[in-house]
Order: C-alpha cells, then sequence, then structure tokens
C-alpha cells in the first residue's frame, strides 16, 4: 500500500478574543446560561484586515516553515471555506502566488459549509495516489458570519489549517477515508446574503449526530477498528458540547477528545474546525499513536479519516512554526463595541 | 337531533417529527382510528379536517380533498371539508362532524385534526401563529401570543393575587401526567424553581409556561348511537357540544381574565348534557399558557373566578384530584400541533372513558369534558363525552 498522507501543517487563528459574557450582556442574555448550554467560554475574532485568504496564507507558510520543500511541487491548492473573501475569484491563487506555488498549480476554492477544508484533503490525497501531482495544499480556513445577536454569534469564529498531502516523507498516514453525504437542509447561507440561516434543533439529531456517526462508523467498519483502537479521535467542534456527546455515543471517552477539543476557547472556525483539532493532536503526537477524525459540514455530510503517525514524526521540525496551544495563548480580549467595528455590524451613510 | 357516539380513536406520536410529513401524520391518525373502530373505507359518509394553517406551515392549502387522498378515500369520492380557527380548528371539526350525524345528513364520519409546524424555522411559527390573533390591532404592533397570554397573567396576578408559583404548579403536573402518556412530546419532570429559572419568554411568562412547538394528528370515527353497538361495546356518547366566540382582540373585552367564550361554550355543553361542572370526573382543557389553564379552570365553572391558582397549587386537578385535568399532559407536555390538539383532545377523553388509558388512567371516569380555544380566546369549543 502506498503511503499517502500529511506531510506538514501549519495553523492559525487571530489573536483577538471576546468573551461569551460581553455578547451575552449586549443581548440581555444570562451568559452562564450560554456557557454550560454551548461549553463555549471565548471565541477569536479576525482583525479587519485578516480574512480566509491571510488565515490560509499563515497556515501555508507555518506548514512550508517545517519542512525543505520547493513550492514549486505542490501542484495543487484546494481551499475549503465559507467565507471566501470574493463570490467569484479564487483564494487559491492568491495562496498559490504567496507561498511561490505559481503558476503551474491546479488551483481550486471548495464550499461544503464546515467540511470543505476535510474534502480538500481528500482530492489532494487522489492526485498524490494517481500521481498527478507531487504536493497537495489542503486547506480549511474561515471566518465565520454570524448575525447579531443570533445564537450562532456565541461561537462563529475565525481561523484555518493547511496540510500539505505527498508521499514522501509522510508524518500521518491516512489509512483511509470515506464519507457519508445526503441532503439534509440544517444550516445555510443563500447568494448575496450577508448572514446564514438555520433549523434549530434541527441542526442536532437528524444533521450533524447522524452524519457524522454515520461516517465514524462506515471508517470503523471498512477497518474493522473499535473505538478503544484510537489514541485521538476529533470531530467538528459548531459548540463545546456535541462533540464530547458525539464522542460518548460512539463510545469514545474524554480522554481521547480532549487534545483535539479546541471550541471552549476559540468557537467554532468552522471549516478551520476539526482541521485545527486536527494540528493540536499532531502538536503532541508520538509515532504510533492513531487518530479519528470526523469533519462534519452542513447540508450535510462527513468526511472520517483513520489516520496512523509515522516514525517520521520524530525527523520533523515541529518547533519551526507555532503550536496551535501558542496560538490559542496569544491573545488580546476585545470589548463587544471593538467587536462590532471589526464584523462590519456598525451603519452609517 | 340523534344522538352520536365516537367509536373510534387513533393519535399519532406528538413531537419534532423530522421524518413524518403532514400527509403522513393525518394518514397514521385516521388509519389507527379506523381500525380501532372496525370501519371499512366504504362504510365512511363523510370527512372533516381541523388545520390552523397548512398554508404558511407546510406551503399546502386543499386540505379536505388532500386528506381523503392520502389516506386512499379518494375513489369514494366522499365530501372531505377542512374547518379553521385557528388552535380551535381540531375542536370546531368535531363539532360539525358531530352536528353532520346528528342531523341524519351523515352516518359514519372522519374527523381529524393535523398540524406539521417544525418544517419553518425559529420565530416564522410564532409569526404565523400570531395570525390567529387581530393583525391589525395586535400583530402589527408586535404582540405574539406570549405577549397577550403574559397580559392576561399579569392582570390575574393584580386582581385575584395568583402567583408565579400557582401558574409553575401548572406546568409542574401537566409534565407529571406527559411522562405517563407515551404519546407526548416531552418525558420530562420539572419542578417549580425549574419552570422560574427557565428563560423568559414575556413577563411574567417563561419558557417553561408555555406549550410547545409540535408535530402530531388525531382522528375520531362517529357514528350514530343506534348504530355503534354494531362497531363496539364501549361505547362514549357525545352529551354536549358548545360553540362560541369573542372579540378578537384582547382590548374588545370587558374583562381580560375572563374568556367570554369558554364560558358561553361551556353553559351551552352543560345545558344540553344536563350535568352541572361539579359532575365532570376528567377534563382535557387549553393550556397553550400555564395562565390558560387557570382562566380555563375558571371559566368552566370548575373553581369560583380567581381561585384557579390556588385550585392547582393545592392538588384540585392533579391525576389524584378532585377534577382530574389534562391528564395527557395537556397542551404543555404532550405537545401542542395546533390543528391536532381539540381532536387528540376528545381521544385522551374517549380513552380515559372507555378505561384504557394506561398509567395515567383516571379513576372511575364517566363524564369527561373537552376545550379548546382558538387565539387568545375568540373562539371555544367544549364538548362533554360520557360512557354508556
Amino acid at each position: 500500500m502506498m503511503n499517502i498522507g500529511i506531510v506538514s501543517y501549519g495553523a492559525y487563528i487571530p489573536m483577538n478574543r471576546i468573551r461569551i459574557e460581553e455578547i451575552a450582556e449586549t443581548w440581555g442574555r444570562n451568559p452562564d446560561d450560554i456557557k454550560k448550554g454551548l461549553n463555549v467560554f471565548e471565541k477569536t475574532v479576525p482583525s479587519p484586515d485578516e480574512d480566509t485568504a491571510t488565515i490560509s496564507v499563515t497556515a501555508s507558510r507555518y506548514a512550508l516553515s517545517r519542512v525543505n520543500i520547493d513550492p514549486k511541487d505542490i501542484g495543487a491548492i484546494f481551499i475549503g471555506s465559507e467565507s471566501h473573501p470574493y463570490a467569484v475569484k479564487p483564494t487559491s491563487t492568491i495562496v498559490g502566488e504567496a507561498i511561490s506555488a505559481v503558476p503551474e498549480l491546479m488551483a481550486a476554492d471548495y464550499e461544503f459549509a464546515c467540511k470543505a477544508g476535510t474534502a480538500a484533503i481528500q482530492n489532494c490525497m487522489a492526485l498524490v495516489r494517481s500521481g498527478m501531482i507531487r504536493y497537495g495544499l489542503a486547506i480549511g480556513a474561515d471566518t465565520a458570519q454570524s448575525a447579531p445577536g443570533d445564537a450562532l454569534e456565541y461561537t462563529a469564529s475565525a481561523g484555518g489549517a493547511a496540510f500539505i498531502i505527498g508521499k514522501e516523507k509522510v508524518i500521518a498516514r491516512i489509512n483511509c477515508t470515506c464519507s457519508f453525504a445526503t441532503d439534509t437542509p440544517d444550516f445555510w447561507r443563500r447568494e448575496a446574503r450577508k448572514y446564514p440561516k438555520h433549523g434549530g434543533r434541527f441542526t442536532g439529531a437528524p444533521a450533524y449526530f447522524r452524519h457524522i456517526i454515520g461516517a465514524a462508523k462506515l471508517l470503523m467498519e471498512k477497518m474493522k477498528t473499535k473505538p478503544e483502537d484510537y489514541d485521538y479521535a476529533i470531530f467538528h467542534q459548531p459548540n463545546g458540547k456535541f462533540p464530547v456527546t458525539v464522542g460518548k455515543r460512539l463510545g469514545f471517552d474524554r480522554k481521547q477528545l480532549e487534545q483535539g477539543l479546541l471550541t471552549p476557547y476559540i468557537g467554532n472556525t468552522y471549516s478551520g474546525s476539526s482541521p485545527l483539532g486536527l494540528c493540536s493532536v499532531l502538536d503532541v503526537a508520538k509515532p504510533g499513536d492513531r487518530i479519528l477524525m470526523v469533519s462534519y459540514g452542513s447540508g450535510a455530510g462527513s468526511d472520517a479519516f483513520d489516520i496512523t503517525v509515522t516514525d517520521e514524526i520524530e525527523n520533523f521540525d515541529r518547533d519551526k512554526a507555532p503550536t496551535v496551544r501558542e496560538l490559542m495563548e496569544r491573545k488580546r480580549y476585545i470589548s463587544y463595541a471593538i467587536y462590532a467595528k471589526y464584523r462590519n455590524l456598525l451603519y452609517w451613510e | 337531533m340523534r344522538d352520536v357516539a365516537i367509536i373510534g380513536v387513533g393519535i399519532t406520536k406528538f413531537g419534532e417529527l423530522w421524518d413524518k410529513s403532514f400527509r403522513n401524520l393525518i394518514s397514521e391518525a385516521g388509519t389507527k382510528a379506523i381500525l380501532d373502530a372496525g370501519i371499512e373505507g366504504k362504510d365512511i359518509d363523510a370527512l372533516y379536517v381541523g388545520s390552523m394553517s397548512p398554508g404558511r406551515f407546510v406551503g399546502q392549502e386543499h386540505i379536505g380533498a388532500l386528506v381523503a387522498d392520502c389516506s386512499g378515500l379518494d375513489t369514494l369520492h366522499i365530501p372531505a371539508t377542512r374547518i379553521e380557527g385557528a388552535c380551535a380548528s381540531g375542536g370546531m371539526a368535531l363539532r360539525q362532524a358531530y352536528i353532520s350525524v346528528a342531523s341524519g345528513i351523515n352516518d359514519i364520519v372522519v374527523v381529524g385534526g393535523v398540524e406539521k409546524m417544525t418544517d419553518v424555522v425559529g420565530g416564522e411559527a410564532t409569526n404565523i401563529l400570531a395570525m390567529a390573533a387581530d393583525q391589525e390591532w395586535e400583530a402589527f404592533f408586535g404582540v405574539t401570543f406570549p405577549g397577550l397570554y403574559a397580559m392576561i397573567a399579569r392582570r390575574h396576578m393584580y386582581e385575584y393575587g395568583t402567583t408565579r408559583e400557582q401558574m409553575a404548579e401548572v406546568a409542574v403536573k401537566n409534565h407529571e401526567n406527559g411522562l405517563l402518556n407515551p404519546n407526548a412530546h416531552f418525558h420530562r419532570k420539572i419542578t417549580v424553581e425549574d419552570v422560574l429559572n427557565s428563560p423568559k419568554v414575556a413577563d411574567p411568562l417563561t419558557l417553561l409556561d408555555c406549550s410547545p412547538i409540535s408535530d402530531g394528528a388525531a382522528a375520531l370515527i362517529l357514528a350514530p348511537l343506534d348504530e355503534a353497538r354494531k362497531y363496539t361495546d364501549k361505547i362514549v356518547k357525545i352529551i354536549g357540544s358548545g360553540q362560541a366566540s369573542d372579540s378578537l382582540a384582547l382590548h374588545g373585552r370587558e374583562d381580560i381574565c375572563t374568556l367570554r367564550a369558554t364560558v358561553e361554550a361551556s353553559k351551552q355543553a352543560y345545558k344540553q348534557a344536563g350535568i352541572e361542572p361539579k359532575d365532570v370526573d376528567v377534563a382535557e382543557v387549553h393550556d397553550c399558557f400555564t395562565i390558560a389553564e387557570i382562566l380555563a379552570i375558571e371559566d368552566l365553572g370548575f373553581v369560583k373566578k380567581g381561585e384557579g391558582g390556588k385550585a392547582v397549587e393545592e392538588g384540585m386537578t392533579r391525576l389524584d384530584g378532585e377534577i382530574p385535568v389534562n391528564p395527557s399532559g395537556g397542551l404543555k407536555a404532550k405537545g401542542h400541533p395546533v390543528g391536532a390538539t381539540g381532536i387528540a383532545q376528545a381521544a385522551e377523553i374517549v380513552l380515559q372513558l372507555r378505561g384504557e388509558a394506561g398509567k395515567r388512567q383516571v379513576k372511575d371516569a364517566e363524564i369527561g369534558l373537552t376545550h379548546n380555544i382558538g387565539g387568545s380566546g375568540a373562539s371555544c369549543v367544549v364538548h362533554i363525552m360520557e360512557v354508556i
């Protein structure tokens, strides 16, 4: 079997944070109810000069800094996001130019709510396996939108992760990946609309839980594995509660989830959500560690990955770029007024 | 006028039923009622169905023919009529079905109630329900039903010293009863503190004072009493039927703490039945909000005006109380798919009178009453039934 997998990775999250208290008090809600209900305490906020392109560029540069790869050998860049800065004009070419991977480059932007980043990983794997490219760069990044006062405002945040996929010096082998998708309208944003809408509790049982459980079970059936075979499990994290509940339902314990569970302190980074969880696990993983990752995108679908960390991680320059923990600790708190300014919620003529 | 009996009942599970459509729900309830009665399709002379706003909830009107069609009755070409009276649509459909059998025009009649409410998101359901308020004088200014009932609750507290705790007791009792009803939307025990500490909806009402947005359907089979014995030994006879109306907007009423429509509709029903309120053994009343159950037991004459809160607090309306109210869990815990509610109430009373209500069975129940309200009290339908 060809060893295809992650050759390097990089993460980025903005340094601004807003506390749940700050948002809840603005809307006359009890912050303790929200923190308890969502298991989220603060979230990241992009500065006015940060967007999906800048987040993707930084995460990609961090990934490149950890390995000795000529950017010209990257044959494909796919970026999954639901906040591409342009409706028409790719983010992937901006990133390609910034890291000098142009012009012999397959570039495309993906959208599948919060799971387009993992779809990018799958397609890079396929292109590497077929021999069409040597390395592929798969990115999941977002500056998620939420209407002022909506329940989403407590979680919608910004961040992203980049993975160089290849077959040489693989630090984490992807043993298997599979997907589970149906037409389930739990969350959407129509063309030209600023903010998404969602189906309330419909986003739970028939959407998030059905698809994650479906994909995870499918993968474990194919691989003939059980929850206890994995050292780490990462599930998409729209809030701090769903991934813990879905993990429990599938038979994983809290210890397997802890390292990859970031939402309580950074919010839901959408396309960056499970990829950032994977980065956090790779920050500490040892050779032989086995990882299960399942993303979720509304609309709806899940991509599941069975990953084994290789001996190569011992020769890998993890220290050349910041870890997810380091990025999480680099923070400054902002008020709702600053948040409103940064997120363009103020109106004047 | 002929005597009329209910010979069959059918009800679906109530709740957020994402895998069941409007037509799935009503045909399931109808089929259950037909099987319960032991009739065949060709026996059916007419069909009535109560539904409040399928047009807005699922984009479907022309409900009468649709229900006949999706129930496999299309080739019989029976008259099929939809009745609308806001949240009293079900009760009104039952009354129309009752009148049609009593008059001698029809013999066997199917009457159903249905609402599929969870296909719309968030506040949209509240907006749709607000269409049952006065658009020009109430809804236009931003009032929704929780707001209207909150005003009633405030006034009731002011006039009669009714407390928040007494209102909360209604929800606590109905959730307790709902635990015993397998079809109920909620199976969760709650406390007075839970109610008081739940998120505020419209002061003084909190989330747990309010009935939920539910999907569900219920159906009944009606027959002339003379023919009822052909189908069943446990005959439940409709001995009283009343309906009344009032001003659509709250401000049109002399006293917002009394729903005159309830007083008038129940007066008609008691008179026809030849009974008094104290003769009622079990009642299903319209507790769309906790304060509404307090109003109901007062306006139906179970207690004097102003004493409803105290009666609830003292346990008079509990399953083992003097007059058990809402043994099904009521709208609060059983759920409130608006068009289905009036029929579901009657289905519960039939089960209670037949002695088939399982763990929530009221002991020795012989006479039962249903009370179905539309809007903030602009419509009311009351039925009284007796097992014979």
